[in-house]
């Protein structure tokens, strides 16, 4: 099933950036015209979110009553539940970087697909920004 | 409350996203995994996860997406207006701040919010607030406006 794990993975990660490129989020000045309440606003991508919600919602549903996947793997749905300062302070950030660009991770990756320099420089911070807090993460707690 | 109506493009974003929420599904009913991309970008990253195979094929299949479209039709140029020293600082926020808050707008927007998830929709209305105040003040606050080269 080891095969058919990785093809399932590969054709997910093609059809959300195809997702991403069709809706408009993978261009960063559409995403910023969403996120401008106060200018001329652009609610198209509101619509992304509830078109993947339609779909998400009943697979997640199903989801959360297997205890294996379709393929038998395990299922590895997430645990957490503490709503706490990590989760209210990190989305902050997020969303601070998210608005100084239009550029959220997904559509970084399939920028960097468009061979685009601003994208590349963004991935590459990105990375540097999730090694940075895991090392500091490790510091602190030494 | 001044609406775009030129730049509304309800079809192509409800289709997209259809197919975001599709991916999704595909990646949870199989593979049993949540797709949030940075979560899934953070464990190829050293010292990394060692389930490396599907996280590898996932980020692959979203590098090789504007390749798989411009073969079906032209693929629209993005338009990034933002200067560098802005692109490494949003870059650099949002790979800390993603991991500070374990997701982004595809592990708690979509796939947190389908799961019904409070935390994710905690998340998710942090991230979209904090969002819509960087721009309203980057775009509309004088003193401001031009701050980030």
């Amino acid at each position: 099933m080891r095969l058919l794990r990785n093809l399932a993975a590969l054709g997910a990660g093609l059809l959300f950036g195809l997702g991403l490129i069709v809706s408009g989020m993978a261009d960063p000045a559409k995403v910023l015209g969403f996120l401008d309440l106060a200018g001329q606003w652009d609610p198209s991508l509101a619509l992304v979110m509830g078109g993947a919600i339609a779909i998400g919602l009943p697979a997640f549903t199903l989801a959360r009553k297997r205890q294996r996947t379709l393929l038998g793997e395990p299922m590895q749905l997430p645990t957490a539940r503490t709503i706490d300062r990590r989760l209210v302070l990190g989305s902050l950030l997020f969303g601070i970087g998210w608005g100084i660009a239009g550029i959220c991770p997904g559509p970084a990756l399939v920028l960097l697909g468009m061979a685009s320099g601003k994208g590349l420089a963004f991935v590459l911070a990105m990375l540097v920004g999730m090694l940075l807090f895991r090392w500091s993460e490790r510091f602190w707690a030494k | 409350m001044d609406i775009a109506w030129n730049a509304f493009t309800p079809v192509a974003s409800l289709a997209g996203g259809l197919l975001i929420g599709a991916a999704a599904s595909v990646l949870v009913l199989c593979n049993g995994r949540i797709a949030g991309i940075s979560g899934i970008v953070a464990g190829l990253l050293p010292p990394s996860a060692s389930d490396r195979a599907w996280r590898a094929l996932f980020v692959l299949g979203l590098l090789l997406a504007p390749l798989l479209v411009s073969l079906a039709s032209a693929l629209p140029a993005p338009r990034i207006d933002a200067g560098y020293a802005a692109i490494v600082l949003a870059g650099l926020l949002v790979g800390v701040g993603t991991r500070y808050g374990a997701g982004c707008t595809s592990g708690h927007g979509v796939c947190g919010l389908s799961r019904l998830s409070p935390r994710s929709a905690v998340a998710t209305a942090c991230f979209m607030a904090a969002g819509f105040l960087s721009v309203y003040l980057l775009r509309h606050v004088p003193g401001l406006q031009g701050v980030l080269p």
